[in-house]
């Protein structure tokens, strides 16, 4: 099966290059990272705050299945243009974490299809490994565990 | 997770990367790769230390001459250390795309 999903993390660096295409026209694919109802479901996170404009405030709380709160996230919207780019501030507000700076670029592809490249930039390679490191710890159990979920609900 | 890190460290200096690309086109001596440098070769020594300490560098004894190989395995690793995170993200990715789609055929 093709990788849709890219990371391009280059020795040395302290930014890593996230590149997707997607099913999807351009509009929707902005959409579901405009919407704090939509963000809550792929994310899988809990959107307690979302000012959609310049210097708007973000704020996530992610809890693992148990309902238990593993940690709070959030950022300031830097620019917002529709259906073409966002640049935001992000941070995980856990020890060891510092913020990030991130660019995120949309383009549509053809009428139902899109491309999204999300460059992601830290303090110093070091605070990059960090991020880099931890599904190790908790994030790809996370992940595996909501797709379980879904899975569940289906039936 | 140490060692892991230590790959890290190693392949983040730029003349350590440089070194690694070209004892992977062929297995060298210190002095030759020495001499693609600039640097002292003190220096280039304590780069190559390190590249072996952490296994992206092989040593083969031939005669009195030590060759340095370079260790693809171990590269590996650092491209198996960044699957969690891509996986994580294509996780999220695949999420976003299939809600959408439901919602945009149910408008």
């Amino acid at each position: 099966m093709e990788r849709k999903t890219h990371v391009l993390a280059e020795a040395g660096r302290q930014d890593i290059m996230i590149t997707r295409s997607f099913d999807l026209p351009v509009v929707l694919l902005y959409e579901a990272y405009t919407t704090p109802d939509i963000i809550e479901q792929w994310m899988g996170t809990k959107v307690l705050q979302f000012e959609l404009k310049r210097s708007g405030a973000f704020e996530f709380e992610t809890s693992d299945p148990k309902g238990q709160v593993v940690f709070t996230a959030g950022g300031v919207h830097h620019e917002l243009v529709e259906h073409q780019s966002i640049i935001r501030t992000f941070e995980m507000n856990m020890p060891g974490f510092e913020t990030q700076l991130e660019f995120l670029h949309f383009e549509a592809v053809a009428d139902a299809s899109s491309k999204l490249t999300m460059q992601i930039i830290y303090r110093s390679p070091q605070h990059r490994e960090r991020q880099l490191k931890l599904p190790f710890a908790f994030g790809l159990n996370m992940a595996h565990n909501r797709l379980q979920e879904i899975f569940d609900s289906l039936k | 997770m140490n060692l892991r890190r230590d790959v890290f460290q190693a392949i983040a200096d730029p003349t350590r990367r440089a070194i690694l690309m070209l004892v992977a086109t062929k297995a060298m001596t210190a002095g030759a790769i020495a001499a693609n440098f600039d640097t002292a070769r003190p220096t280039v020594s304590k780069h190559l230390q390190i590249l072996t300490t952490c296994e992206l560098l092989e040593q083969e004894y031939n005669g009195r001459e030590i060759y340095y190989h370079f260790n693809p395995e171990k590269m590996k690793e650092v491209s198996d250390f960044i699957e969690p995170f891509r996986k994580m993200w294509d996780n999220r990715f695949n999420k976003l795309e299939s809600i959408m789609r439901s919602r945009h055929s149910k408008k």
